[in-house]
């Protein structure tokens, strides 16, 4: 098991009657009315010391990712963030899960493939290249990428990217959306073929068809928790059957919002807020805006429209004991985030590559350290050995990385695979 | 799938699907009428034929392409077109199949868009242009609200002077309809949304501008006075490039006064199209 911190660097401290004063928290909220600079600077060395200390508790990788013009989680390069943790964590185990730059905002892509493979220098061969198409509130309303071209760029960009890590002979490419005369990559990154690649969805079935056919890791990134997941992830492990590929549980990854305390009680005391800050205000966006006309292609169009499944449930509705109740946050004491981690998430859904949010919404600098610290001392070790008894490798890990709880797992795969 | 997502049958009127493009872009057109030839480019909504066209199918013989990707059973033809250009040779190779070499346009929205960079592109192929609300500038004071990104009902209520109005009614579902046929007009809706928009998104400014002067027809700009989508004061740009264009604005209508205020409509474009 490979567990993860992830962080979206969100706006603490937005008004109280945000909500209702304002039409969205991504693409228009104000910044003069909202915000300040200097705050966000303090807020930028948080995240970077949340995520260090993590790494310095134990936690196998620290996750950055990418968003444009909001105030619920705005790295607009990730990979900033991403050198600067490289850099820190130089000498320790942890991977540099990068969730990540997103390629159709990147132009030409080739840009995030340089970066990466900076990144992957300096960290000494322990990047993980997450790979995201981007939300549509990023792509095309930000950077004003046409909704029907998204998934046309991004799929032009991915192969592109890997080519551009791989070719022993410099190349041209001349594809429908990027023309590069001579691609020559300098640096290329020290892993080889190329970094572990991680694809991040929402489920959406084109994207598990490609994860599975470019044989990567799927990460599901959900705030509503594995019970929700549950119809989609079966979804993903059917496709995975269907294509051919084993049942690898680290072809999996998925993020949880979790909050531990010394006891159940003390959880909702310290956290409640926190938590109900994110759902009410940090997802504050008009429901179109997730998908504009063009952006599903129109198999997935009428899929989602002719079965709307169980609609979303509107978490403004919502209060920290339902998010707890309804698995959208794993809370409690440090057995209980464990069991539920292990049963729902990890088991239920089929996961090698667990991403966990430990800062959550206003919650402050303090709290977050205590989270981080308490979930890596209690519950890290708790979850994972997991899977060693099926001898699974972690193929979508950075190799040097994989040994923790790999001795014993790699001979019985190697006898069984 | 077992919804099925077709635009409904036209009584009297006649379907044929033309492969342009290589046999790789199919588009139905539907035809009805008698008199001149009139085609008609529809906006972003996609092609569904009302009292509007049949109306002047009563003065003139209607072609009504559907822009690529929104003819039924063709949904994937749009990926095979990267822009503006790719989609104006489309339409020469359409008329040319067709057999109309000069004929009268009228275009709505993003069809009058377009009707316009057709006619700029080949002039001669125009007897007389007559745009209703069409895109093609840009300017920032005069903000024009991108549609694809508003819930239905505020869709609904940007587009139509009257959103609880008949021409309303037609082309929306009701919103709280759950059966085969409201999803598969919402569905119809979404897609033809997506393949008009993949030509003007983010703005729908994409080089008029710099093409329009090549317009030889005389043009006819109509207007709804409470359009909430494209302000009235977007035919200014067209006047200040299209010398002797004539505006005629029509009360009492938003976005679509073809539909809104159809017998108005109708007759001032049959008088001007048969002048």
């Amino acid at each position: 098991m490979k567990i993860s911190a992830f962080h979206l660097m969100p706006y603490r401290e937005l008004p109280a009657d945000f909500e209702q004063r304002y039409e969205s928290v991504w693409v228009t909220p104000p910044w003069w009315e909202l915000a300040d600079a200097r705050r966000v600077g303090q807020y930028y060395n948080w995240t970077l010391d949340e995520l260090s200390y993590a790494a310095k508790c134990g936690f196998d990788g620290v996750c950055t990712n990418e968003h444009h013009q909001n105030a619920y989680g705005f790295m607009p390069s990730p990979n900033l963030m991403g050198s600067v943790l490289a850099r820190a964590t130089n000498g320790m185990n942890v991977a540099i899960v990068q969730m990540g730059a997103t390629l159709p905002t990147s132009n030409p892509p080739l840009r995030v493939a340089e970066e990466y493979a900076m990144l992957d220098c300096i960290s000494g061969g322990r990047l993980v290249a997450g790979l995201p198409l981007g939300s549509p509130m990023d792509v095309n309303l930000c950077y004003g990428i046409t909704p029907m071209e998204h998934r046309e760029r991004y799929r032009e960009a991915v192969e592109l990217t890997l080519k551009a890590w791989q070719a022993r002979e410099i190349f041209s490419w001349n594809g429908r959306y990027f023309q590069l005369a001579t691609v020559n990559l300098w640096p290329r990154p020290i892993q080889e073929p190329h970094p572990p690649v991680w694809i991040p969805g929402s489920g959406s079935i084109s994207t598990f068809d490609f994860a599975v056919e470019h044989d990567v890791c799927y990460c599901f990134l959900s705030y509503s928790g594995a019970r929700s997941a549950k119809t989609m992830m079966d979804g993903y492990w059917r496709v995975v059957a269907e294509k051919g590929r084993d049942l690898n549980p680290y072809r999996a990854g998925f993020l949880q919002l979790v909050v531990v305390a010394e006891n159940d009680a003390r959880a909702e005391e310290k956290y409640a807020r926190h938590v109900e800050y994110f759902y009410h205000k940090c997802l504050h966006v008009p429901a179109m805006w997730f998908s504009p006309p063009g952006n599903q292609d129109y198999r997935s169009l009428v899929a989602t429209m002719s079965n709307p499944v169980r609609r979303a449930e509107n978490p403004k509705t919502l209060r920290y004991r339902d998010f707890v109740e309804k698995g959208f946050v794993i809370a409690g004491s440090p057995a209980t985030v464990r069991d539920r981690l292990k049963e729902e998430v990890i088991k239920g859904l089929r996961v090698g590559n667990l991403m966990v949010l430990l800062q959550i919404g206003s919650m402050p600098h303090e709290l977050a350290l205590e989270n981080i610290e308490l979930f890596g001392r209690e519950v890290l070790p708790g979850l994972r050995g997991v899977w060693e008894d099926e001898g699974w490798v972690n193929h979508w890990w950075p190799e040097r990385l994989r040994q923790r709880a790999g001795a014993l797992a790699a001979g019985i795969a190697a006898g069984g695979a | 799938m077992s919804v099925r997502v077709e635009a409904p049958i036209v009584a009297g009127a006649e379907e044929r699907t033309v492969a342009v493009w290589q046999g790789r872009v199919r588009m139905r057109v539907v035809s009805k009428g008698r008199g001149p030839a009139l085609v008609f480019f529809h906006g972003p909504w996609g092609l569904t034929w009302d009292p509007f066209l049949d109306e002047l199918a009563e003065s003139f013989t209607v072609y009504a392409p559907e822009h690529p990707g929104t003819t039924p059973e063709a949904h994937d033809d749009i990926y095979h077109l990267d822009g503006l250009w790719d989609l104006v040779l489309c339409y020469d190779e359409l008329l040319e199949t067709l057999g109309i070499h000069n004929a009268a346009f009228v275009g709505h929205s993003f069809g009058g868009m377009i009707a316009c960079e057709v006619a700029a592109a080949y002039p001669d192929r125009v007897r007389r242009l007559a745009m209703i609300a069409p895109l093609g500038f840009w300017r920032d004071p005069d903000h024009i609200v991108n549609w694809m990104m508003l819930e239905p009902g505020a869709l609904r209520a940007h587009i139509f002077r009257d959103p609880d109005g008949e021409a309303a009614r037609r082309m929306f579902p009701r919103s709280d309809a759950q059966d085969a046929a409201a999803t598969a007009a919402r569905i119809r809706l979404m897609w033809a949304m997506g393949t008009t928009g993949k030509f003007i998104w983010p703005i729908p400014d994409k080089g008029l501008k710099k093409r329009i002067h090549r317009v030889k027809a005389p043009t006819l700009l109509l207007w709804g006075r409470e359009d909430r989508l494209v302000p009235v004061a977007y035919a200014d740009e067209f006047t200040r490039r299209l010398p002797g264009a004539r505006v005629q604005i029509v009360d009492a209508a938003g976005h679509v006064p073809h539909l809104e205020q159809t017998t108005a409509v109708v007759g001032v474009l049959r008088e001007f199209l048969t002048q």
